[in-house]
């Protein structure tokens, strides 16, 4: 009888054993969420901090040598119709950008259009590094020329002149009424001709990005340079002792 | 043989009762787990800390810290998954330089176990991401990409399932439409797939031949949108079925708390996103028991 009952003890406990826990089956019962932020509680963990150490430190050494010296700084809504910041990447893109567009194709480049927005940052009073070029073209975005019609070629220069954001450009100057109408327009010092096509340099995210973007619609062809902007910047950075861009008359407002 | 039958398991059944103070009790201990999900999204290649100059997040954030919280976590809870929703790359100099290198490295380190491919991930082409792959070990994730094309091909799994301390988690990674973010020379012949559609196949699967007991989907669609036709999580959550929780990454969207939403079995889905820069440690909580032990309230959320 004792046996019997320690047997039947047993054989309960496995099979409450069984049923309860080692069922598959588990089902959810309840859910807490929460955000934790990464604050200065938190220490920092040792190995990690030593592990990045020697990346930090070669980045630092790259980007903090001085390029370069900006007299005055290079701001984003000093002008009217233009700025010294964004004139300053219209013309880097167009003085770094003749040479190879020349050696791919044997022609000569017409004028650089960029978008305001894609110029993400001001340069400083001071001197000039690698950093700034980081900061100023984040991206990896490359330099492309698209070759426009002369009709596409007027939308374009309409577009850029109608727009309230103050689009960079080099190499051409628009002058408009107080409406943003086109009175004159000069590229590489000649009247525009819309008989024939124009050579465009340009970013890449504004010509793939087509007609949403707004900027170009009818593209007749690409020219890629596999040059990054930002490689083009620091680039001409390294060549010149002092950023001298000033707002200046290249799109001006008659009013 | 009926009524012997009966009378056995009557005799068996109230033996059971007896001991319900001991064996219930201790089945039910043994019988209910934890199971902690820790997320992060859009870091976009933030590895320091943020300067106290900062105007934005001022001394926070940094992997360095993360690594101690995701290591006292996992110490208190062994049963801990860590998964991010893409963005991994691009913000930083780190990117520029290394390409991604030191981002995979790092979240290997802290053994990060999944992630899906956000759009910047491919801003140094789909070969740029290849390339930084063998740094990875961590499973990278991805349902409604179809890489076959690709030089990714076998390098992405729609999902991936991982047993923890007997609950079976299924995990399945969703990208957002490349066309028009994302230049075609960086991601090639990548082709996007409708995520909706590819959501309700994966949960189908992990549910039904799977098994799996918790489904999490890691998006890169974004939080939410005005355009309806802009695939987003808060319309994905209410288009699931099987879906427990949706990590978001995309928009950089800080919420107060994880976002709850209703999915066609009027049960409750989680849409978490903790903002960008690794500045938030995300952090969920599922608590399971054992059928015997289920109450008849349903889960309970606390967010």
């Amino acid at each position: 009888m004792r046996n019997l009952i320690i047997k039947q003890f047993v054989t309960c406990v496995t099979f409450c054993v069984f049923i309860s826990c080692k069922s598959d089956t588990v089902q959810l019962t309840e859910v807490k969420g929460k955000q934790i932020p990464i604050d200065s509680t938190i220490s920092h963990m040792d190995s990690i901090s030593s592990f990045v150490t020697p990346y930090r430190i070669r980045i630092n050494e790259i980007l903090d040598s001085t390029l370069a010296y900006a007299p005055k700084p290079l701001l984003l809504n000093d002008g009217k119709r233009n700025t010294s910041m964004g004139n300053l990447m219209a013309d880097i893109v167009f003085k770094e950008t003749v040479p190879i567009f020349k050696t791919r194709t044997g022609n000569d480049l017409d004028f650089v259009v960029l978008n305001y927005g894609g110029v993400r940052s001001i340069i400083s009073e001071g001197n000039v590094s690698a950093r700034n070029a980081y900061e100023v073209m984040p991206f990896e975005n490359y330099i492309e020329v698209v070759e426009l019609s002369g009709s596409a070629t007027r939308q374009l220069i309409n577009f850029v002149a109608k727009a309230s954001r103050r689009h960079p450009v080099s190499g051409i100057q628009i002058i408009t009424d107080k409406n943003r109408s086109l009175e004159s327009v000069n590229i590489q010092g000649q009247p525009f001709d819309e008989s024939r096509n124009y050579y465009v340099a340009t970013s890449d995210y504004l010509v793939s990005g087509g007609p949403s973007v707004g900027f170009f619609n009818e593209i007749i062809s690409i020219t890629e340079t596999d040059y990054l902007l930002r490689n083009a910047i620091i680039d001409h950075f390294k060549k010149v002792d002092t950023l001298k861009a000033v707002v200046d008359d290249r799109i001006i407002q008659l009013d | 043989m009926k009524r012997r039958d009966f009378i056995t398991n009557t005799t068996a059944a109230s033996t059971l009762i007896g001991l319900g103070g001991l064996s219930l009790g201790s089945c039910s201990n043994l019988g209910q787990k934890q199971i902690t999900i820790l997320h992060t999204n859009d870091v976009h290649s933030h590895i320091d800390t943020f300067p106290a100059s900062h105007s934005k997040f001022p001394n926070l954030g940094g992997v360095a810290r993360r690594a101690t919280l995701v290591e006292e976590i996992r110490n208190k809870n062994p049963n801990t998954l860590l998964f991010d929703a893409g963005d991994i790359f691009q913000g930083t100099p780190y990117f520029n330089f290394y390409g991604g290198e030191l981002e995979f490295k790092l979240m290997s380190k802290l053994k990060y176990d999944a992630s899906t491919i956000g759009n910047h991930d491919f801003d140094n082409g789909i070969n740029g991401l290849l390339a930084q792959m063998p740094n990875a070990t961590f499973e990278m994730v991805n349902s409604n990409y179809d890489f076959s094309n690709t030089v990714m091909d076998g390098y992405v799994k729609p999902y991936k399932t991982y047993l923890v301390n007997g609950v079976k988690i299924g995990v399945y990674g969703l990208g957002i439409e490349l066309d028009g973010l994302v230049t075609k020379k960086l991601y090639k012949e990548t082709q996007y797939l409708n995520p909706y559609e590819i959501a309700l196949d994966m949960e189908k699967q992990l549910k039904e031949e799977e098994l799996c007991d918790l489904i999490v989907c890691l998006s890169h669609l974004g939080y939410d949108y005005q355009n309806p036709q802009r695939p987003c999580d808060t319309r994905l959550a209410q288009q699931t079925f099987h879906t427990d929780l949706i990590i978001g990454g995309h928009t950089h969207t800080f919420l107060d708390k994880p976002d709850v939403r209703t999915n066609q079995n009027g049960n409750s889905v989680l849409v978490n996103q903790v903002g960008c820069y690794g500045i938030n440690l995300g952090r969920i909580d599922f608590y399971f028991d054992s059928d015997k032990n289920i109450s008849a309230e349903g889960v309970s959320i606390e967010v």
